[in-house]
């Protein structure tokens, strides 16, 4: 990482911790916002949280592991979750996920080489009345079909 | 397709699903007073909707009569339960209630700061909720002398979840709140007592508050003409599976098995899991069975199996669900789901004996009774009942052999 980038990303962990303060309790917000515009919390910036928020780097660590949406190894520009809980298991997860697999190249757990897209089986997203259902970042789609779901993923940068 | 984004009230149910103005629950409240709300309440019965099934007035009274200069409210809307939907329409759909149920617990207990812990999966709907928070707040229904009362003062904050399905259980919503691990702490203390930053907190289910506006509007007496004796008033359900009509429905407690699938027309029905991953798996013969805290209880979900499906795939998925999500603090929970997917494996292998699969039954009630929290302790729920209820689909015996010879 570049000085100029690392103090780029001091100064913005600077802000996060002042806007959702020093205590404890804003730990997990703090971690979600890096996370959000970044897509993984490296080393650095977990040394950065630690420093400023007065906590040893190693608890910081230990929360960012506990959570399925935080991750500390640098993942694509979008994160693709599909379900992979019963109902939506029942409702053609299976074939998405082939389709998926076979457009991109990738498997799940992977990212494609420009970085544009990683795909991840996540559990049930609450949509379980209209599976399939997948997460692109924030966003949920429901009752995909094989194209409608390529169509999606073609559409994000 | 993209979750619709307008969205027009066509539903209808005996409660939650009924007429209701904004800030009618509010309005009421503050002109009944404290003890009338809890009076009330008491009055209806009503208990926790987000599975454990805990009387709320009691819930609220203990946090009421605890001294503190600060309480807090939480709304857990976590919703990670396998089949569990009603949640996100309750937040979607009524916002109103939700909100209104949390401010009346303010006033109540004595809190001024409410969170809405929102699993990190529900971000979607951030930007509407806050919304609606800014309309409450220019409505004078939330914020500083709410209704011109004051010594009412409450606001709502909202905090997300980051993707892990414990997170839902109260005290590791608590851990996650304070930026710990969502771990689950020994109980007692409650959160009652010992909440949120270690003030006294009252942790509620989105629907349990819902339920609140309308119980104060209509009385205790009215929400207990539905439902049962022991379940009173009305459950929202989220069916899913092999039905032609899934979603969210609105009936009285006491509802059967056989009039649900009816109800949703699911057709050549095999099975229906009971209270998602955590619940237990019914075979035909018991779909007499009614839905209630007496008897099949749940937190709402509902998943219908027919007869095409494999109910050892059913049941891998579930273990698999709980070997990824649980916290891996105490061994029973950890070990014991990792040892119960194992066994799953071994069967469709056709590699078990009997007697390894009893030891792993006997492994499952010792997991029942040794987890720390309710995620051990009901995760091998599934493992026995679909073991037990389909050993003929499963082991192809038909298991009535009387020792004669003769089927
Ligand atoms: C593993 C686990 C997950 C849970 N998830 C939820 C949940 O998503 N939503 C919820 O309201 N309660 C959940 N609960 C139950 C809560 O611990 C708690 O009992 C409930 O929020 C209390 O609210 P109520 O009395 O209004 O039901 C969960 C419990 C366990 C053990
Ligand atoms: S029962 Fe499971 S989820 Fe609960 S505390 Fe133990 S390991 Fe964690
Ligand atoms: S099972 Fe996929 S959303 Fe619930």
């Amino acid at each position: 990482m570049l000085v100029l980038e690392k103090n780029a990303l001091s100064e913005e962990i600077e802000k996060l911790v002042h806007q959702f303060g020093k205590d404890r309790s804003a730990l997990l917000q703090i971690l979600q916002a890096i996370q959000r515009k970044h897509k993984f919390i490296s080393d650095f910036a977990q040394q950065e949280v630690a420093r400023m928020m007065d906590i040893h780097p190693v608890e910081v660590n230990s929360v960012v592991t506990f959570y399925a949406f935080l991750c500390t190894e640098p993942k694509g520009r979008n994160i693709v979750r599909l379900c992979q809980t019963i109902s939506c298991d029942m409702a053609g997860k299976e074939k998405i996920k082939e389709t998926v697999q076979r457009e991109l190249g990738i498997s799940f757990g992977q990212t494609t080489k420009d970085k544009r897209i990683t795909l991840e089986f996540t559990n049930c997203l609450g949509m379980c009345d209209q599976g399939p259902a997948m997460l692109v970042n924030e966003k949920v789609y429901t009752k995909l079909a094989p194209e409608a779901a390529i169509n999606i993923l073609n559409e994000i940068k | 397709m993209e979750l619709e984004k307008t969205i027009s009230k066509k539903r209808s149910g005996p409660v939650l699903f009924s007429e209701y103005k904004l800030g009618e629950g509010i309005k009421k409240a503050l002109e009944i007073g404290r003890e009338n709300i809890l009076f009330e309440l008491r009055d209806s019965g009503l208990k926790g909707r987000g599975g454990a099934g805990f009387p709320t007035a009691t819930k609220w009274m203990l946090s009421a009569a605890s001294l503190s200069d600060q309480k807090f409210i939480v709304c857990n809307a976590d919703e990670g339960e396998p089949g569990t939907f009603k949640d996100r329409v309750l937040l979607l759909e009524y916002p109103e209630l939700v909100f209104e149920g949390m401010i009346i617990a303010g006033y109540t207990i004595g809190a001024k700061v409410g969170i809405l812990y929102l699993r990190g999966e529900y971000e979607y709907m951030l930007k509407s909720l806050e919304d609606f928070l800014a309309t409450l707040r220019k409505d004078n229904l939330l914020g500083e002398n709410i209704l011109g009362n004051s010594s009412f003062n409450f606001d709502i904050n909202i905090r997300l979840g980051s993707g892990a399905y414990v997170c839902g259980e109260e005290t590791a919503l608590i851990e996650s709140l304070e930026g710990y691990r969502g771990e689950p702490r020994n109980r007692p203390p409650y959160p009652v007592n010992t909440g949120y930053l270690g003030h006294p907190t009252v942790v509620n289910n989105v629907e349990t508050l819902a339920s609140v506006p309308h119980i104060l509007l209509k009385g205790g007496q009215w929400f207990k003409k539905h439902g049962t004796d022991k379940s009173t008033g009305s459950k929202l359900f989220s069916v899913s599976g092999d039905c032609d009509k899934p979603g969210v429905y609105e009936l009285p407690w006491g509802t059967s098995i056989a009039q649900l699938l009816e109800i949703v027309e699911a057709k050549n029905t095999k099975a229906v899991q009971v209270g998602g991953a955590s619940g237990i798996c019914l075979p035909k013969s018991q779909f007499n069975r009614i839905l209630g805290y007496e008897d099949a209880a749940t937190g709402g979900s509902i998943i219908v199996f027919n007869q095409s499906r494999n109910m050892l795939k059913v049941l891998k998925n579930f273990m698999e669900f709980f070997v990824e999500e649980s916290c891996g603090q105490c061994t029973p929970c950890r070990i014991g789901n990792i040892k119960l997917l194992e066994a799953i494996e071994k069967i469709e292998q056709n590699e078990f004996t009997f007697m390894y699969l009893n030891n792993l039954k006997e492994l499952g009630k010792t997991m029942q009774v040794a987890s720390k929290c309710g995620l051990g302790q009901s995760s091998p729920n599934a493992f026995i009942s679909i073991l037990e209820n389909f050993k003929e689909e499963i082991f192809g015996l038909n298991g009535k052999g009387n020792g004669n010879g003769k089927a």
